[in-house]
C-alpha cells in the first residue's frame, strides 16, 4: 500500500515544474514575519504556488502553520512581508479575493443550529451567493462528500469524518480557485482519513489549487506535490517529497527498539551506518545498504526493529535534530 | 492565465500600503451589505421555533401584566394621571424590549462566536467582522421590535391602552433594541465565559430597571439618584415610550432620542473596536 501511494505521488510531482512561472501563482508570500508579544511564530516565510498544486506546510504543533494561513486569508495583520493571493493584496483586499477561496479550518464549525443541507445554504449565502444558485449546487456538494442521505440530518447527529466531508463541502460551495485546510484529517480514524484524501485528489484532478497543513508525514507524501518543512516558523526545506528525502537522506532506515537499543547504538559499529540518530528509546540507523544492519540484528533477539524506506519525518529528524511528533 | 497576470499587476498598482495594526483595529465602521445573511442567518433559526418564540413573547408579559398590575396595582393609587396597570404596562415593555435584546446579544451573540466558533466560520467567507456586528445588532434590535409588538398586541388586547400614538413607540423600541444590542456586545467582546454575561446582568441590567421608571417614577429615588438615572439608556427609552403607549406626546423626545442614537453610535463603535481585538489574531 505504502509503495504504491509513493508512486502514485512521485508521478503527480514529477508533473509539476519545481519553480512556477510567475503568472501562474495563485499565492505569493514573501518575507511573512508575525510577533506575538516577544515570540517570533512567523519568521521570514517566502512560498510561491502555481495554480492546481497541492502545497502542503508540514510542521509540529507550534510552527506557525496556522497563523500563516491566517495571514493569507487576512484574518491576521503581518508584522512584515508581502501576501498576494489570487492577485490581490492580502490583508488589503483580501475580502475580495476571499470571494475565490474556500476554507476547511482545523475544528470543525459547522453550524450546530441547522440540517446538513442548510448549513450549505447559510454558508453560500455568506458569499452573496443567489439562494436558487446554492439550491442548485447542493446535490453536488452532497455527493461530493457522500452525504445525500443525510441532508435533513442534524449536525449532532454527524460522525467525526462525516462533519469533516461537510466541512470540505462546505468550503466548496463559492466553488473556489483556491481551498485552504487547515490540518484537515487531523483526529479522523484511517477510514476517514483514506475517504478524505481520495476526496482532496478529486479536486487536484479538477485543477483546483490546495493548500496544506499537516503535521502527518503520510498525508502530506500522499497529496502534496510540494511542501514546505517548517519550524520555529522559518521554512527549512522546501521541493516535492520524495525528492526532498532523496537529497537529503539514505534510502534506507532502520528503527531499532525495545531493551538495550540505545546501548546497542552506542556499541555499533560505525562502518555499517551511514549515519546514527537516537530519540527517545529508537535508534534510527541510516544506511545506503541495510543488510549488514540487519545481519547485525538477526542475532539480537532481545531488540525488535522496522526495516523502511526513508520519510519525512527522517527529514524533520535530521534537519532540526528533534522528532516531528515533539510539541515545539 | 494572461487575464490573472492583468489582474494581478492592476491589484499591484492600487493597492495601498499596508496598515499599521492599530489602523485596522480602530478602523471607522465599514458597513456593507453583507451582514444580511449574517441577520438572515439568526431569523432563520429563530424562524424554526417561531411557534415557541411568540408564545413565550406573548405570555410573559401576559402574566407580569396579570400578576403586578392587576393583582398588586389593586392596591396602588393613579401613578402621574394613570392606573398603576398603565404605568406599568407602558414601563415593561421596555424593560422586555431591552431584555430581548441583551439576552440575543450576550448569550446568543456569545454562543455563535466563542461555543459554536459560527463567526471563525462566517470570517472566512467575504462577510468581515465588521459585516458580523452589524449583522448581530440589527438581528438583536429586530427581536427586540418583534418582543415589542407582541407585548403592544397585549397591551392593546387588554385594553390598557389602545391609542394610535402608540405605534410611534416602535420606531423608539427599535432604536433603543440596537442600542442595548450593541452594549450588550462590548460585554461580549470581553467575556471570558458565560458566567461575566451574569454578572453584567446582575451588576448592570437589572439595577437599571430599577432606576429606570419602569415599576415606579423617577420621582421616588432621591434627587441626586434621579438626577443620575435619568442618563441611564432605559430611563430615556421609558420617558419617550411610555406617553406614547398611553396617548400622549412624550415632553423630551428631542432629548431622549438624542441620549439613545449617541448611547448606541458609542457603543457600537467600541463593540466593534473590541472585537476585531479579540478575533483578529
Amino acid at each position: 500500500m505504502r509503495a504504491l501511494s509513493f508512486s502514485a505521488v512521485n508521478s503527480i510531482a514529477s508533473a509539476a515544474s519545481p519553480e512556477p512561472r510567475r503568472s501562474d501563482v495563485v499565492l505569493d508570500v514573501r518575507e511573512l514575519r508575525k510577533i506575538y508579544g516577544t515570540t517570533t511564530v512567523v519568521d521570514g516565510f517566502s512560498f510561491a504556488i502555481p495554480r492546481g498544486e497541492c502545497y502542503a506546510l508540514l510542521g509540529p504543533n507550534g510552527a506557525g502553520k496556522t497563523t500563516t494561513l491566517r495571514c493569507c486569508l487576512g484574518l491576521v495583520e503581518p508584522d512584515g512581508g508581502a501576501i498576494e493571493l489570487l492577485g490581490e493584496p492580502v490583508p488589503q483586499r483580501a475580502r475580495e479575493a476571499r470571494v475565490r477561496v474556500g476554507v476547511v479550518p482545523q475544528l470543525d464549525n459547522l453550524d450546530p443550529d441547522f440540517t446538513v443541507a442548510e448549513n450549505l445554504l447559510v454558508y453560500g449565502r455568506y458569499f452573496g451567493l443567489p439562494d436558487a444558485l446554492i439550491r442548485e449546487r447542493i446535490p453536488a456538494l452532497l455527493d461530493f462528500a457522500s452525504l445525500a442521505h443525510k441532508k435533513d440530518a442534524w449536525i449532532g447527529e454527524l460522525s467525526g469524518g462525516m462533519k469533516r466531508r461537510l466541512t470540505l463541502a462546505r468550503a466548496l460551495v463559492n466553488d473556489p480557485e483556491l481551498v485552504f485546510m487547515d490540518e484537515p484529517t487531523t483526529g479522523l480514524d484511517p477510514q476517514a482519513r483514506h475517504l478524505i484524501w481520495e476526496r482532496l485528489k478529486q479536486l487536484l484532478a479538477r485543477g483546483k489549487t490546495i493548500v496544506l497543513t499537516t503535521h502527518f508525514m503520510d498525508e502530506a507524501e500522499r497529496l502534496a506535490n510540494r511542501l514546505a518543512v517548517i519550524d520555529r516558523g522559518a521554512k527549512i526545506a522546501e521541493g516535492a517529497p520524495r525528492e526532498l528525502i532523496r537529497a537529503h537522506i539514505e534510502a534506507h532506515v532502520v528503527e531499532v527498539f525495545g531493551d538495550g537499543a540505545t546501548q546497542w547504538a552506542e556499541g555499533i559499529d560505525r562502518n555499517l551506518v551511514s549515519r546514527l540518530e537516537v530519540s527517545g528509546e529508537t535508534a534510527f540507523c541510516y544506511a545506503v545498504d541495510p543488510a549488514p544492519i540487519l545481519r547485525d540484528l538477526e542475532g539480537r533477539p532481545n531488540l525488535r526493529y522496522l526495516h523502511r524506506p526513508a520519510n519525512l519525518e527522517d527529514l524533520f529528524l535530521k534537519l532540526t535534530g528533534r522528532e516531528m511528533r515533539d510539541e515545539a | 492565465m494572461s487575464s490573472i497576470q492583468q489582474s494581478s499587476s492592476q491589484a499591484q498598482a492600487r493597492a495601498p500600503e499596508a496598515p499599521r495594526p492599530h489602523a485596522v483595529l480602530y478602523a471607522a465602521p465599514r458597513p456593507s451589505r453583507r451582514f444580511i445573511p449574517v441577520w438572515r442567518r439568526n431569523y432563520l433559526v429563530w424562524r424554526k421555533y417561531l411557534f415557541e418564540r411568540i408564545l413565550s413573547n406573548i405570555i410573559e408579559p401576559l402574566i407580569t401584566l396579570v400578576a403586578f398590575g392587576y393583582g398588586l396595582g389593586s392596591l396602588l393609587p393613579d401613578v402621574g394621571g394613570a392606573s398603576y396597570l398603565q404605568f406599568l404596562a407602558s414601563g415593561s415593555i421596555c424593560m422586555s424590549v431591552m431584555y430581548s435584546a441583551k439576552f440575543e446579544s450576550l448569550w446568543g451573540a456569545y454562543s455563535r462566536m466563542d461555543t459554536q466558533k459560527t463567526w471563525a466560520a462566517i470570517m472566512n467567507t467575504p462577510s468581515s467582522i465588521d459585516d458580523i456586528v452589524l449583522g448581530e445588532v440589527a438581528w438583536a434590535g429586530t427581536k427586540a421590535l418583534i418582543t415589542g409588538v407582541a407585548m403592544l398586541i397585549v397591551i392593546w388586547a387588554l385594553g390598557v391602552g389602545r391609542s394610535p400614538l402608540s405605534l410611534l413607540a416602535l420606531p423608539v423600541l427599535l432604536l433603543s433594541g440596537l442600542a442595548f444590542s450593541a452594549m450588550a456586545l462590548i460585554v461580549n467582546s470581553m467575556a471570558r465565559g458565560y458566567d461575566t454575561l451574569s454578572n453584567y446582568f446582575v451588576v448592570v441590567v437589572t439595577p437599571m430597571v430599577f432606576l429606570s421608571g419602569v415599576f415606579f417614577p423617577l420621582e421616588q429615588l432621591p434627587a441626586w439618584l434621579a438626577a443620575i438615572a435619568r442618563w441611564l439608556p432605559l430611563a430615556a427609552m421609558v420617558d419617550a415610550v411610555r406617553p406614547l403607549i398611553l396617548g400622549r406626546l412624550p415632553e423630551h423626545l428631542a432629548g431622549d432620542l438624542a441620549l439613545l442614537v449617541a448611547y448606541g453610535a458609542a457603543c457600537y463603535y467600541t463593540a466593534l473596536v473590541l472585537t476585531r481585538r479579540r478575533l483578529l489574531k
